[in-house]
């Protein structure tokens, strides 16, 4: 399953990050790295981007570049 | 004694340099305010100076910000890194540090938002955090000035005794570790030639960077060496190369995170975060409340303050120049030095003097939406519209700040991360509203559509961004076909904007216009009345000037204008001075009128219809932009002949579109 398939208010668990590499390594270093517990906060008002909060920080990243991002999903929050 | 102040956007960064140094700079919440680094003497510790770098998350060079901070660390070579972290979202934060560590330079870190922490019962346990990162660490509160002056001590100390990171392996025995030992050795002579310790140029060989790798100048065969102790790695570890190093790095902090930090359970600030995104990124309410806020920015400025209070001030020069009028004649000056005196300067730099409150009201608002971090909500929101031009909600912030002025906004499209973006969007910026051109509005409103300010203003401001939605399509179709870059962007808690950061701001912005109207626009009124005084052989001419020197310009360059309805002499001399300053135009064609700023309106109706005034302002709105604005895309496209381009093109569209609004508002009316 990828990120951008996750429902709102679910989180889940990066298993891989692929994508085009200056994307990839930006969000590495934004610590979007495997094994790290991601929640998806919100939806933009136009549907795109998401919103997700990980380490305790929130950011956004548009769906596109989420679903180059494989993930487990876990729990409800 | 030279610091550079390192840090991840939004980390209070910015507070900190305005804190340590006392300077003017600009803060703000939105990621990378900060878009050159400023140099500041520290208060209180002479001979120290700080200089801000940008805000970034790596030294990978990803962004342009990355490359300035991480060359300067390399080429300026400063006495002492301070590091500043943001404590409440620590892990992400020491990424940046641990990298910082590898360059080997004397480094302190200083852990911000000390009370915001403590406040949600989370705590750090400081000493330990200082021995496992091998860096001496100071708790702050930037915002509250608490911790600074320690902070300031500690640097003074680090530097002096030139004390280094201490040696620290932070990754566990297995490939990953193997690989950058193996690599350490091969790189180890380079890197001393370089200056660097060899276990950053190992990370940096690793990861394959190509700027540091030429720097360091490897053969073919120790490329080949790396490689293959690269391959062999990803081979054993599962990981590629750059997952393998931020795997590593990330394990390491939260391994010293359990042991040195206590997190805040539940954070207050996020709580009220999330209250007010419930309404300004609200599925339904996001966009008719940021329309509603900007339209009562506007509202305000135009309207309310600002306009009332240019009001006065314009009444006071007023004042003023005839009082030193009569005090000229009394003393009997010589009547061309007097006429320049009161007719160049009084009034060219007066009237633009005036809109002063408009431009101060403006920028206040602008200052309190980026220091609260709704600017960076404001691009959240934007996204998909920006995407159908090609471009990403950062383009936003650029732009809005485009309507208060078009230098500080070419100058912030440099924290886009990608060149296209980063042109495009500059290329935009001039076709939203600059405030300089308010004064045309404002006088062309009050002469042909009294009482209709707000909504002459909202067709301009709407007809500016129309414009530029057409030429990025047609931008993006033709020039910039490139891919649009990825939009990964931090969303910060909301915090109060402080009074002093928005006073700063103001002042800054206030400081500048004066300066530029005492300087650009003084220059341009003593040429313009140089030349509408004079002929051609330097005889002084009479009031009525049709042998002027300006005149001869004016009417070799006014046929051009014919089309459009305004071919008179005199507007197209204004227009041209409206390449010094946007506020030019307007007082040009007061001293060409000879008329003060209270009976321009009156005068100006007689030489344009309806119809034509309505070109006019199109034409104003959409040509080329002043010389300051024109200089600075210069720099940020490395270019003469682009910018020389962009500027032409404009002229292009505004005429066009000048024609079109004349034509189709002649049907009309």
């Amino acid at each position: 399953m990828t990120l951008d398939k996750i429902q709102i208010g679910k989180k889940a668990r990066i298993i891989s990050v692929a994508g085009e590499e200056k994307l990839r390594c930006h969000l590495l270093d934004m610590g979007l790295i495997p094994h790290t517990e991601v929640l998806v906060c919100k939806t933009a008002p136009l549907g795109d981007p998401i919103e997700i909060s990980l380490r305790g920080y929130t950011m956004t990243i548009r769906k596109d570049d989420a679903s180059k991002i494989e993930v487990r999903p876990e729990g409800e929050v | 004694m030279l610091a550079a102040l390192v840090g991840n956007p939004n980390c209070g960064k910015t507070t900190l340099f305005n804190q340590l140094t006392g300077s003017n700079q600009h803060v703000g919440n939105f990621p990378g305010v900060t878009v050159e680094h400023k140099f500041g003497e520290v208060t209180g510790h002479k001979n120290w100076r700080v200089v801000d770098l940008p805000g970034i998350y790596s030294l990978r060079a990803y962004s342009g910000e990355e490359v300035i901070a991480r060359n300067f660390i390399l080429d300026n070579n400063p006495d002492v890194i301070i590091n500043i972290a943001d404590a409440t979202n620590i892990e992400r934060n020491l990424y940046l540090t641990l990298q910082l560590i590898e360059m080997g330079k004397p480094m302190v870190l200083a852990l911000n938002m000390m009370d915001e922490l403590l406040g949600n019962h989370g705590s750090v346990d400081v000493e330990k955090l200082s021995r496992r990162l091998g860096i001496p660490v100071v708790p702050i509160t930037a915002a509250k000035n608490d911790g600074v002056e320690e902070l300031m001590t500690l640097t003074a100390e680090t530097a002096m005794n030139k004390q280094k990171p201490k040696k620290n392996d932070i990754c566990k025995a297995g490939p990953v570790h193997r690989c950058i030992h193996t690599v350490s050795h091969v790189v180890e002579d380079h890197g001393e030639r370089l200056g660097v310790p060899s276990r950053f140029a190992a990370t940096r060989a690793i990861e394959k960077d190509r700027e540091i790798t030429e720097r360091l100048a490897l053969s073919e065969n120790e490329l080949e060496l790396i490689e293959h102790a690269v391959l062999e790695m990803e081979r054993e570890s599962g990981l590629d190369r750059h997952a393998a190093l931020a795997d590593m790095r990330y394990r390491y902090i939260e391994a010293v995170c359990n042991e040195t930090v206590v997190k805040a359970k539940e954070s207050k600030e996020r709580l009220r975060s999330e209250r007010i995104d419930k309404l300004l990124t609200n599925k339904y309410l996001a966009i008719p409340v940021f329309v509603g806020i900007m339209a009562f920015i506007f509202w305000m400025t135009f309207s309310v303050i600002g306009q009332r209070l240019s009001d006065l001030l314009a009444m006071g020069i007023d004042a003023i120049t005839a009082a030193a009028d009569a005090a000229l004649t009394a003393y009997g000056l010589n009547p061309t030095v007097q006429s320049l005196v009161i007719d160049g300067v009084f009034a060219g730099v007066g009237s633009v003097l005036s809109f002063l409150p408009i431009i101060l009201v403006l920028f206040f608002f602008l200052a309190i939406l980026e220091d609260t971090g709704y600017m960076s909500r404001v691009a959240f929101v934007m996204d998909k519209l920006l995407r159908k031009i090609g471009l990403s909600g950062r383009s936003f912030v650029p732009m809005l700040i485009g309507f208060g002025c078009s230098v500080p906004a070419i100058m912030a499209t440099r924290t886009l991360s990608s060149e296209r973006d980063r042109k495009m969007t500059l290329m935009l910026v001039p076709f939203m509203s600059c405030s300089a051109k308010i004064p045309i509005y404002a006088m062309f409103t009050a002469a042909f559509f009294p009482g209709k300010g707000a909504l002459v203003m909202t067709c301009l401001y709407l007809g500016g961004m129309l414009v530029a939605i057409i030429a990025a399509k047609l931008l993006s179709l033709t020039a910039f076909t490139g891919k649009p870059v990825p939009f990964v962007m931090e969303l910060p808690n909301y915090r109060m904007p402080s009074a002093k950061s928005v006073l700063l701001l103001m002042w800054e912005k206030a400081w500048d216009f004066i300066r530029r109207a005492f300087t650009v626009i003084f220059v341009a009124t003593i040429v313009i009345w140089f030349l509408q005084h004079f002929d051609a052989r330097l005889n002084v001419v009479g009031d009525q000037s049709s042998e002027s020197l300006l005149a001869c310009i004016g009417m070799w360059i006014a046929p051009v204008f014919a089309p459009l309805g305004f071919g008179d002499w005199r507007i197209a001399t204004s227009l041209v001075t409206g390449i010094m300053a946007k506020e030019a135009v307007i007082s040009s064609m007061g001293v060409l009128l000879h008329v003060g700023t209270d009976a321009l309106a009156a005068a100006i109706s007689g030489l344009f219809t309806i119809p034509s005034a309505l070109g006019f302002l199109s034409f104003c709105l959409l040509y080329t932009p002043c010389v300051a604005a024109i200089s600075t895309m210069k720099r940020e496209l490395n270019s003469g002949f682009k910018t020389l381009l962009v500027v032409m093109s404009q002229c292009c569209v505004a005429w066009l579109v000048s024609y079109a609004v004349y034509l189709l508002a002649g049907v009309i009316i």
